[in-house]
């Protein structure tokens, strides 16, 4: 009995459908945000998986994971700045209220 | 990794249990101060994995940026956007609830099912790594284009956070003899309610 790659892999493909039923069925534009850093916590977690059991001496996961950290950070940062610009603007966080490019 | 099998086996599942639960917690719960915190507990789980894959550095790096800023900023976020609203309920929500759900463990069938048919390659190990000296190699040798421009995004990133966030009031431009139409924004940022009452 030891640790396989796939039970990682099966973690992070449960952990990424937890995010992307939070990204289409939240309607509070902060919880949005808070499910694209679960889907990026999804892919981390992938890449490292990868990273340990198919290429442990070359490990090129972990470079790849540092910079989905970078991308992540600078996301939420500009994310945010859009929700607090979105809210001065329309006076809520609802999503469907957001609809101000529609028709 | 030296820790026996056993306690690789329960930390995983722990760490495993703990993380799912805090991330349906974050997707489910209607309080959304329980969700910000439940991502931070969402985050220490999955450091607590990349420890368990030998990962180190990404470890120490994923609890520093992620439960130091990207949750704090979300805190953050929150209270700036503190306005307790009961969302209009809109027609046929379960419906669509109840649909996402199904795509959702579809997805996760399908990705199951292609993670346990692969043959996946798996390489011996070489025993311990310097993982930070790996990546410090990585970073400044093959991938310095990458972190370069990583540097540039964040600049980038920060700068832009800055001037979407920032609340400027536009003085009303009028110039003599010319027309002011073009000049004029059709929408300009509202005021703070606390300043509207004051005025």
């Amino acid at each position: 009995m030891q640790l396989y790659l796939q039970y990682f892999l099966l973690l992070a493909a449960a952990l990424f459908c937890t995010g992307i039923y939070g990204l289409v069925t939240s309607r509070n534009a902060v919880r949005v945000l808070m499910s694209i850093e679960l889907l990026l916590n999804a892919v981390n977690l992938n890449l490292m998986g990868f990273s340990n059991y198919l290429d442990p001496s070359e490990i090129k996961g972990q470079v790849f994971a540092v910079f989905v950290i970078a991308i992540a950070a600078a996301e939420s940062a500009v994310g945010l700045a859009i929700i607090l610009a979105i809210y001065r603007n329309r006076d809520t966080i609802d999503m469907e209220q957001f609809n101000l490019l529609k028709w | 990794m030296n820790l026996s099998e056993g306690v690789q086996i329960v930390s995983f599942v722990v760490l495993a249990a703990l993380t799912l639960c805090a991330a349906l917690g974050v997707v489910l719960l209607e309080e959304i101060v329980y969700s910000a915190f439940l991502l931070g507990a969402v985050f220490i789980g999955i450091s607590g994995l990349f420890i368990l894959l030998n990962a180190d550095f990404v470890a120490a790096a994923q609890i520093l940026i992620y439960v130091g800023a990207v949750n704090v900023l979300i805190l953050f976020a929150i209270m700036l956007v503190n306005k307790r609203e009961p969302f209009a309920p809109s027609r046929n929500l379960w419906i669509r609830r109840s649909a996402t759900a199904v795509v959702c463990l579809g997805i996760f069938a399908l990705l199951g099912t292609m993670v346990i048919a692969t043959p996946w390659a798996i390489a011996p190990s070489p025993g311990p790594v310097d993982t930070v000296l790996k990546i410090g190699i990585h970073f400044f040798s093959d991938y310095l284009l990458p972190f370069e421009l990583a540097s540039v995004l964040l600049l980038m990133a920060m700068v832009g956070a800055i001037i979407l966030a920032r609340r400027d009031f536009i003085p009303e431009v009028t110039i003599p003899g010319a027309t002011s139409e073009p000049l004029a924004l059709p929408e300009r940022p509202r005021e703070l309610p606390s300043e509207r009452v004051g005025s």
